[in-house]
């Protein structure tokens, strides 16, 4: 059989119109999994079905959280906005504040869980600095709302950010309800002493968090914190009974932030 | 019909160098946004939006509103409304325009703009919010131009004309109810995590923009030959007084659950508008403000001896507009962000550049709309004379 020549364009334009409509049906039942799952892993790339991290608040005290925040900021160019590296260019104090981005940070108790506190705390917790970071969630409400899948969730449970992507919209950090998101109000270049040449800066404009270190854990290396922490920290696969973190799950009591607000965050705090 | 855009008194053209001058002034201050960033402005990590989405929201109602001359006209066969149809969707065209300059003025990376089409993600609110909002302003173009266009040539507009009129109503209704899904579905903002949200929105729309189209009538009036009516002013007043009653009604049905419920996460919001919070309160006196000057624009409007009475009625008109600007242009968005998820309190006001780009954006709306006036206005002269 032959096809005339009118007749395999009539046939090939049918098919795109069909791949196309295909497409768009799947972004509707599965939206923000198409790009996440072209990805594909280096072969000593550290695997997991679930991605998740343990903070064990009994064994990290504010020396170690500062490490810890000092090794993810100079590891990911975070700028230090209160810091510039020409002094002169310093920000008045409020304007720090405002222009601060923050991948991993401490927070009091009952701004890490509001609504959690009460006055007759056990005495330990009125001066605990919880570390703070993205949680992960699985159920990300950043993502629902992110316009461009600049931000998505690949299938380990990491969260990303494509800042090549991101039109800077902040939608995702009205979202966010643990304030994980910070936005590139200023250039943030001239804020950053050390420039780690293995991973990139931002431009202006941008938003940009935590991201559980996936260029690290892709080549079988632990979170830049986690490396930091003296312990305190552990990052593991929930999916496997046997990973360190289940362990520690099964052990101990542990709490979430917020967790009722149904975005089922994957930090999980031994207090 | 563009031709009547080029001709005009000294007084047409003074208005437009006068806009255009803003207009300059704006594009000054965009320039500086552009290279050195969304610094400039008054928002920050805490408060991530401010002015320019509330502007973005107020107008959104302003355009919605031109709903309420075209139902009434359309679906009712209200024929009065027949002459300010034209009116209404012409200044929804400027509304909306204003309401995507506002969106590209809040984006951190503009020049990424068409990502949102690239990478089209219906699972986001933003997403259908520039297809309704970009559906509406080319609906209102369309029919406006082919209605003025028939009128024109006293001849009768073309049947999918007519199609595209009875889409536009439950369209005008969309553009509201998906901005207010904007803020509405976000677990972590108690502020805005209520149903009542999208109505509120509408009640809030067709008092300000029906109110403001009173103005507008009435500039017309004292400035041109064409006179859109004494009848069709006071239906458009009616509208505005129910508009405005339902608003503070679910206002209070808003209060009541808040605090009944005594729900800290959602107290608190309104807390910080109406009393401040930890000494923090700049938006108070605005709050009070807004909410008594809604009431008694209320009553005033209610007042059948207020509402005949142009000027009166005028003044009333432009206390709606004020007080519900004030409502959503300044308290409802920050509000939404103070305090933050953590509980900390930054408060939010606009730096002089921002409220300068603003003013522009408002500049370029009100261009449009004089533009497009313009041309209505002379056409019906043209005809009835």
């Amino acid at each position: 059989m032959s096809i005339k020549r009118r007749e395999f364009l009539r046939l090939a334009g049918l098919s795109t119109l069909f791949g196309l409509g295909g497409k768009a049906a799947f972004e509707l039942i599965a939206p923000g999994q198409l790009d996440a799952q072209s990805y594909a892993p280096e072969a000593h790339a550290a695997k997991a079905k679930r991605w998740a991290m343990v903070v064990d608040m009994r064994k990290l005290d504010d020396k170690t959280a500062a490490k810890c925040i000092q090794a993810c900021h100079l590891t990911h160019n975070v700028p230090d906005i209160a810091n510039p590296v020409d002094p002169a260019k310093a920000f008045p104090p409020e304007d720090q504040v405002r222009f601060r981005i923050k991948w991993l940070w401490t927070e009091d108790y009952h701004n890490a869980f509001p609504g959690e506190e009460h006055e007759n705390l056990q005495e330990k917790l009125h001066h605990m600095k919880f570390l703070v970071l993205c949680n992960h969630c699985d159920n990300p409400p950043c993502v629902r709302v992110c316009p461009t899948k600049a931000t998505f969730r690949r299938p380990d449970g990491m969260v990303m950010m494509d800042m090549h992507r991101c039109i800077g919209c902040r939608y995702c950090m009205a979202a966010c309800p643990f304030g994980a998101r910070s936005f590139n109000w200023k250039d943030p270049r001239p804020f950053i002493k050390e420039v780690n040449l293995n991973y990139p800066t931002r431009e202006i404009g941008v938003v940009e968090k935590c991201t559980f270190c996936d260029e690290r854990v892709s080549k079988g290396q632990l979170p830049a914190c986690v490396e930091a922490s003296n312990g305190a920290l552990t990052f593991g696969d929930l999916g496997d009974p046997k990973s360190k973190v289940r362990e520690l799950l099964r052990a101990n009591f542990t709490i979430r932030r917020k967790a009722h607000l149904g975005t089922l965050p994957q930090v999980y705090y031994i207090v | 019909m563009l031709e009547q855009a080029f001709t005009g008194s000294k007084k047409y053209f003074g208005l437009l160098a006068g806009l255009g001058f803003l207009i300059g002034l704006g594009a000054l201050g965009y320039y500086q946004q552009l290279t050195t960033g969304l610094g400039i402005t008054g928002m920050g990590r805490d408060v991530s939006w401010g002015f320019y989405i509330a502007q973005f929201t107020y107008l959104v109602g302003v355009a919605a509103s031109g709903v309420m001359v075209v139902l009434p006209y359309y679906l009712h066969d209200y024929k009065a409304f027949g002459r300010i149809t034209i009116l209404g969707e012409f200044l929804a065209v400027a509304a909306v325009s204003m309401c995507l300059l506002f969106i590209v003025a809040d984006l951190g990376r503009p020049d990424r703009l068409f990502n949102i089409i690239k990478y089209p993600t219906p699972g986001s609110v933003l997403f259908w919010d520039m297809v309704v909002l970009n559906g509406y302003l080319l609906l209102n173009i369309v029919i406006g131009w082919n209605v003025l266009e028939a009128e024109r040539n006293d001849t009768k507009y073309k049947k999918w004309v007519k199609f595209l009129i009875y889409v536009s109503i439950p369209w005008a209704i969309s553009i509201h109810t998906v901005t207010a899904f904007l803020y509405a579905g976000l677990p972590g903002r108690g502020f805005w995590l209520t149903a009542v949200m999208a109505p509120r929105f509408l009640s809030s729309a067709f008092a300000a923009g029906p109110a403001l189209l009173i103005l507008l009538c009435l500039i017309v009036r004292n400035n041109t030959k064409f006179d859109p009516g004494r009848e069709q002013i006071q239906t458009l007043a009616k509208i505005v007084t129910y508009a405005i009653i339902v608003n503070i009604f679910l206002f209070f049905c808003e209060i009541f659950t808040v605090f009944y419920s005594q729900i800290p996460d959602h107290m608190i919001h309104f807390k910080y508008l109406f009393m401040g919070v930890e000494g923090k309160g700049q938006l108070v006196p605005f709050m009070w403000f807004s909410l008594i000057g809604m009431i008694v624009a209320a009553i005033a409007m209610v007042n059948p001896n207020i509402r005949r009475n142009e000027n009166t009625l005028a003044w009333a008109c432009g206390l709606i507009i004020i007080t519900t600007y004030i409502d959503k242009g300044l308290g409802l968005i920050s509000a939404g962000f103070i305090p933050n998820p953590l509980e900390h309190i930054t408060e939010y006001w606009p730096t002089g550049l921002e409220a300068m780009i603003t003013l522009g954006i408002w500049a370029t709306g009100f261009l449009i709309l004089t533009v497009l006036f313009k041309i209505a206005v002379s056409i019906k002269e043209e005809v009835r004379a």
